[in-house]
């Protein structure tokens, strides 16, 4: 829909009385503004400028360069992939029409509707989506704070932090210790943790097949519990300590220089130690205004913010019900956002939500396993429709197809966000 | 696992004996049917395999469960998966093999009359183990309850419609229509199209996350999609 000036004040009377009008402005191309560059914010940038052919003008801002998959990086920690696999580029979505800023967004100016950059500057913005993936909830471990990232590393966000863990792995003494202080819910990729302790394994096994793997995790149950463990019985028997919350593993301290692990009082030295906080919205989220705690409350609909109705927010950051925190359930939001959002801004059709999300996890080689469900909006929350999971003592074959489904699914998905 | 044979045993409790039992085809006529077969298949005494798998012993099998026989990726996968030989998944095979195993090798346009599918079954019956003899093996043939209704066949799809549904699919399968290790589904007939998906929905086709996808898709969304795909280009 594109109107002359002359034809814009001569309905705009009318265009006022329509509650259901979209957006129209006077001058120049209604104006998106996507933060974070991820599963979610890359797909929503890229839907909108392709399905709007260049009627809205999308911009993404992203920091980083190169864009590493926080999925299958368990898999590069376990020696299947390496990190050039999983790292990307955005030229697909700059040849696509998107605007990609690097850069970081350090505010937001609700009323004048800006999003302000490091760089100095600012961007104005019709709809602003948020999809700034996790930050970490501050004192959440006792002894660790992002000072001992190095001693100590999340490897929670993919890319440097993920090959100083593999170093850290490789580099372990014979027979030595590694240790993983597990997050509390809701984090991100709820099965990841336990991947890569079965990453981790594998790569203990071919080796230092001596080396030991304890798991604080303040959790008394996990994603795939069943699967995961019986997976490490078979393939990695007696190398895997999980200590639940039943057994004190919720109460953990560690000294990133002395690199012990205090576990329910019994303290541990240790050679490598990953450390999962607790975790938050990333910041953007919060400075916007839009979190309540530590999430961004959404809409179901079309992920705007229970906030401010022009600010979306999508994925690990959101706070939707059923989904679970993951790049999969972020792609899926973002369409149903992209889709919501362009009808706003010039009158397209807008599609009901639906919502789908799968999590596949690689135990050992060819040993994969799933678990999906799909959802729909309710005016409370994303409900969950119906799911699936993988079974206990599936055949071989089946849990190879299974891997070799994830596979497909990773090119499926990086083309699907980043053109 | 028998994802099939649950359905029927669900619909053959409900379902009067004698309706079932006049459905069973006659071996007979089944062995004329089979005359189209056996251009690429041989069954009986000394039958190998040729362009297809020798059909001895068929019932109850895995399908793609042949050691020596070399099948689609696609057939494999759905074996894998669950897919077994009886009366009723022969049936909804033999009606149209790419709506059950889209990339199988076996081009055959399948045959639409329900009669000859349920006489060829009677006939391929005889060549595996005997119900005689063996109490729990499948019946000789029986009534299917793949059919899909010829008026969901004939709704015209909203591509529109299909093009927002389709960013669902295209999280795993590529709009390139690049296959490796989840299948293409592009540039495909819409009549095959809308089999395999109301085949998933029916849970005939064994993919549990094809089976989540479909099973919440109205008839009109199928047709939707199918009109989408049937004509992407990328």
């Amino acid at each position: 829909m594109t109107l002359n000036r002359r034809q814009f004040i001569g309905t705009s009377a009318a265009m006022a009385a329509a509650l259901s009008a979209p957006m129209v402005k006077a001058q120049g191309k209604p104006r998106v503004v996507v933060v974070g560059g991820g599963a979610g914010g890359a797909t929503a940038a890229r839907y909108l400028a392709k399905d709007s052919k260049g009627g809205i003008d999308v911009t993404l801002i992203e920091p980083t360069r190169k864009y590493y998959t926080c999925f299958f990086s368990n898999l590069y920690l376990g020696g299947f992939k390496e990190i050039e696999d999983i790292g990307h580029s955005y030229g697909g979505l700059a040849a696509g029409g998107v605007n990609v800023v690097h850069d970081w967004a350090i505010g937001v100016d609700r009323d004048a509707k800006t999003v302000t950059l490091a760089g100095g500057g600012s961007v104005p913005y019709d709809k602003l989506i948020l999809s700034p993936g996790i930050d970490f909830v501050e004192g959440a471990v006792e002894g660790w704070g992002l000072s001992a990232q190095n001693a100590m590393p999340h490897a929670y966000k993919a890319g440097s932090q993920s090959e100083l863990l593999k170093a850290q792995l490789m580099a372990m003494p014979e027979g030595g210790t590694f240790a993983m202080i597990a997050p509390p819910n809701p984090y991100r990729c709820p099965p990841g943790p336990y991947e890569r302790v079965s990453m981790v394994a594998h790569f203990l096994k071919q080796n230092n097949p001596t080396a030991k793997i304890i798991v604080a995790d303040p959790k008394p149950k996990f994603s795939k519990m069943a699967l995961f463990q019986e997976g490490w019985a078979n393939h990695y028997d007696g190398m895997v300590d999980w200590i639940g919350e039943d057994f004190g593993g919720g109460n953990v301290s560690v000294d990133p220089n002395a690199m012990t692990v205090t576990i329910d009082g019994e303290e541990t030295k240790v050679d490598v130690c990953n450390v999962i906080p607790a975790m938050k919205a990333g910041r953007i989220a919060d400075l916007a205004g839009v979190t309540d705690g530590n999430w961004a409350p959404v809409n179901a609909t079309d992920m705007s913010t229970k906030a401010d109705a022009d600010i979306y927010v999508l994925g690990d950051a959101s706070s939707q019900g059923d989904m679970p925190k993951s790049g999969y359930s972020a792609n899926s939001q973002a369409k149903v956002c992209a889709n919501a959002v362009r009808g706003a801004l010039t009158g397209s059709k807008v599609f009901p939500a639906k919502f789908a999300n799968t999590c596949w996890s690689l135990i050992a080689p060819n040993d994969g396993v799933k678990v999906g469900a799909t959802y729909e909006a309710t005016p409370e929350k994303i409900a969950k429709v119906d799911g699936f999971i993988s079974q206990t003592g599936e055949s071989a074959d089946l849990r190879k197809a299974t891997y070799e489904e994830s596979e497909g699914w990773y090119t499926g998905i990086t083309s699907d966000m980043l053109g | 696992m028998r994802v099939f044979g649950i359905i029927f045993g669900v619909a053959a409790s409900v379902i009067s004996t004698v309706a079932v039992a006049d459905k069973f085809g006659d071996p007979a006529a089944g062995e004329k049917v089979y005359r189209q077969c056996k251009s690429c298949h041989q069954v009986g005494d000394g039958a190998k395999h040729r362009i297809g798998p020798q059909l001895n012993g068929l019932f109850g099998r895995q399908a793609a469960s042949h050691d020596d026989f070399r099948y689609s990726k696609a057939l494999m996968r759905a074996g894998t998966g669950g897919l077994e030989w009886h009366a009723d998944t022969l049936d909804a095979f033999l009606e149209n093999p790419k709506a059950i195993a889209s990339g199988t090798r076996m081009s055959f346009r399948g045959l639409k009359n329900p009669q000859e599918r349920l006489d060829l079954i009677a006939y391929l019956r005889v060549f595996s183990d005997s119900p005689a003899n063996i109490p729990e093996a499948d019946p000789t043939a029986s009534p299917t309850d793949h059919d899909i209704d010829p008026a969901i066949l004939a709704l015209k799809g909203d591509p529109e419609y299909g093009e927002y549904l389709s960013s669902e699919c295209t999280t795993c399968h590529q709009t390139s229509g690049g296959d490796d290790g989840i299948p293409s589904i592009v540039l495909w007939p819409e009549e095959d199209f809308v089999l395999a998906m109301h085949a998933y929905k029916n849970k005939n086709r064994s993919h549990p996350v094809m089976q989540m996808m479909a099973g919440r898709l109205n008839a009109e969304e199928i047709a939707a999609l199918a009109a989408y795909f049937a004509v992407l280009e990328e």
